[in-house]
């Protein structure tokens, strides 16, 4: 049996039947003796985030402005602690460079946890749980079927999508193409990140990160204390200047007569926290009035709660109380993280991940990979174990195409609206936040062209037949996630 | 006719696995985890109907505790405000020690009650919290036994 001669190869690995063929398997072991080690399961993470620090560290594929938001920071926080303190510690009072000091701390720590937090992704439905949902939809739409034959009028509820009752509100339920399940209330998918966020606030260039449910706190904390941080530093530099100008002949004399380099420095930081003091402060004002009716950037810009279509909507999660919401966005209990970054695939799942990444798949192997994890011994393992279990065989599966990237972003229930909301998204953060529509339209637009390239198919968009857009386009992202995972590590 | 196993270990030498059954969540009151307790039709040969449901209400009961949202967790909430959040790098939340008690419960669960009816439940956490996972085993020749308890306390090592 060829569970037999597995363990006689490797006597390390679990009592469950792997059946590769020998030569393959020997062709393996050779390449997998010298990294015997167990992987962990952020290696074969199928969505486009990057992991350091052995998975305890997250961050969007793209890192976005992240570093230059880092460099703003240091940078003008350094001038001032270089340039202003001394002068104002003499002049006025040493508690500035230690109410500086704390709130520059305090917005490096949040950034820093705002970017490398996982921001509450979901992971994906496993193969057992996507062919369960098929036959609830098909199951559901033939009962549909049913009522119009019969000549009665009756509401079809177009197709991928699940009505639930929330709070007395009928909310609906999108089904994720990528992620082949029925999306929680509030879940997004993020076109960026390619994984579905719960309560998906927006994707945050600045910080380089999804803004989810587990870490909207962190960046609500972030832009509160970057405000105050700057608006402090623009305060202290105006009295420095305020204070040379006095004892002087004025504000040029002012910026003059300090040794050369002292002008264009105070002239940077003043420029810098001018323009950031107004976009931060006009950000944290408006997440303040999200956190406070409960409310994601989302849905805001969407308009959910807002009553546009005309019908009587209320937001459904909102406890009616300004108090209530902000404790429970703010302090409820910290979530888990559901992907189980750490946490080690078992020794016969990683041996077969790591063949279908090293060579092109032999399919004959992967399809009794398939089997073999459907059968006997091996089956309690991976049921309880490893949802990447399933996920990752079929990644590895057909791995000839490492298609564009662009294709698994097609594969959204509904892509103009995922891209629009991602531009949209996008663009409030990238544009300090700032709400105003002229630059919001010219922006978007920019964004959403770019976005809409990536799309190569808009047929997508169509309502769609349960078997085509799942078998082909699975592929292929199977094959762009398994192609994208191994330049990893 | 529910087939009979003495341990996990015998189920998991002897059964092969029939299919397997998907709780879903039910969002009727907001997006807190909670599950539907409507018994499924698969199980009905099974298990009796009021096992299942305490199983699932008691679940729902563990979540809604580690969702709470109180005094308690507001002072957390300040403090780990006030500490620029580091103290989650240290210390563990409420919501994981509850959930090291929902997979304790799980496990005692399936030892005492599912193995011996040749079911297995997975606990919510390993499929991103959006169902609870049944997994039904037909006995494959003689009588066998459950196991299961292996895997899932492999389930719980995170």
């Amino acid at each position: 049996m060829k569970n037999c001669e597995y363990q006689q190869i490797d006597p390390q690995a679990l009592p469950t039947p792997t059946p590769t063929p020998p030569p393959h398997h020997g062709k393996d072991t050779e390449k997998k003796k010298e990294p015997r080690r167990p992987r962990r399961k952020w290696e074969v993470f199928p969505g486009k985030n990057r992991f350091y620090c052995d998975g305890r560290i997250i961050v969007a594929r793209q890192s976005g402005v992240l570093p230059l938001t880092l460099g703003l920071i240091l940078v003008t926080s350094g001038l001032f602690f270089i340039f202003d303190c001394p002068f104002l510690v003499k002049h006025l009072t040493s508690c500035i460079p230690v109410i500086g000091g704390v709130l520059f701390v305090f917005v490096l720590i949040t950034l820093l946890q705002t970017s490398f937090t996982d921001p509450g992704i979901l992971p994906r439905a496993t193969p057992d749980e996507a062919a369960d949902i098929e036959k609830q939809i098909a199951r559901l739409r033939s009962l549909c079927f049913g009522f119009d034959n019969t000549g009665n009028t009756s509401y079809r509820p177009p197709p991928r999508t699940k009505e639930v009752l929330i709070n007395q509100q009928v909310v609906k339920l999108k089904y994720c193409f990528t992620c082949k399940m029925f999306r929680p209330p509030r879940t997004s998918h993020c076109s960026l990140c390619d994984n579905c966020v719960e309560r998906f606030d927006h994707h945050c260039p600045w910080v380089g990160n999804c803004v989810g449910k587990r870490n909207y706190r962190f960046f609500y904390t972030f832009i509160v204390s970057l405000s105050f941080l700057t608006a402090f530093i623009f305060g202290c530099v105006t009295t420095h200047l305020a204070l040379r100008a006095q004892g002087g002949k004025g504000l040029v004399f002012a910026l003059q007569e300090s040794p050369g380099r002292y002008p264009s420095f105070t002239a940077v930081e003043l420029v810098i926290c001018f323009f950031s003091v107004w976009s931060i402060l006009g950000l944290s004002g408006f997440h303040t009035y999200l956190v406070a009716s409960n409310l994601t950037t989302n849905e805001d810009i969407k308009g959910s709660w807002s009553g546009k279509s005309g019908e009587d909507v209320t937001n459904p999660y909102s406890q009616k109380n300004i108090f209530i919401n902000c404790c429970s966005v703010l302090c409820a209990p910290m979530p888990p993280s559901l992907i189980d970054r750490r946490g080690f695939l078992p020794t016969d799942e990683s041996a077969q991940t790591g063949s279908a990444d090293i060579e092109l798949p032999n399919l004959a192997a992967k399809s009794e990979i398939n089997v073999c994890t459907q059968g006997t011994k091996g089956l309690l393992e991976s049921a309880a174990l490893s949802p990447l279990l399933s996920t990752s065989c079929p990644q590895g599966k057909p791995q000839n195409s490492h298609s564009c990237p662009e294709t698994s972003s097609a594969l959204n229930s509904d892509p103009t609206s995922e891209f629009s909301k991602g531009c949209r998204g996008n663009h409030t953060s990238s544009s300090h936040g700032d709400t105003s529509h002229p630059r919001h339209t010219k922006a978007r637009s920019k964004k959403c062209k770019r976005e809409a390239l990536h799309i190569p198919n808009p047929a997508f968009d169509v309502p769609v037949s349960p078997t085509s857009p799942d078998a082909a386009p699975d592929s292929k992202a199977g094959s762009h996630k398994g192609g994208s995972l191994t330049p990893l590590h | 006719m529910a087939t009979e196993f003495h341990n996990l270990q015998e189920l998991r030498h002897s059964a092969s696995l029939a299919n397997k059954v998907f709780i879903q969540r039910d969002y009727s009151e907001g997006t807190t985890c909670k599950f539907q307790t409507k018994f499924p039709s698969e199980l009905e040969s099974r298990i009796e109907r009021t096992l299942f449901e305490d199983t699932v209400k008691t679940l729902n009961n563990y979540y809604a505790e580690a969702e709470k949202i109180g005094g308690q967790s507001y002072l957390e909430g300040c403090l780990a405000c006030a500490t620029a959040y580091l103290i989650f790098l240290c210390m563990e939340t409420r919501y994981e020690k509850v959930l090291k008690k929902i997979a304790k419960y799980i496990q005692e669960q399936n030892e005492k009650i599912y193995a011996p009816r040749g079911l297995l439940i997975t606990d919510p956490i390993e499929r991103g919290m959006r169902v609870i996972e049944i997994s039904i085993y037909e006995d494959r020749g003689s009588s066998g036994s459950s196991s299961g308890s292996s895997s899932v306390s492999g389930s719980t090592a995170r």
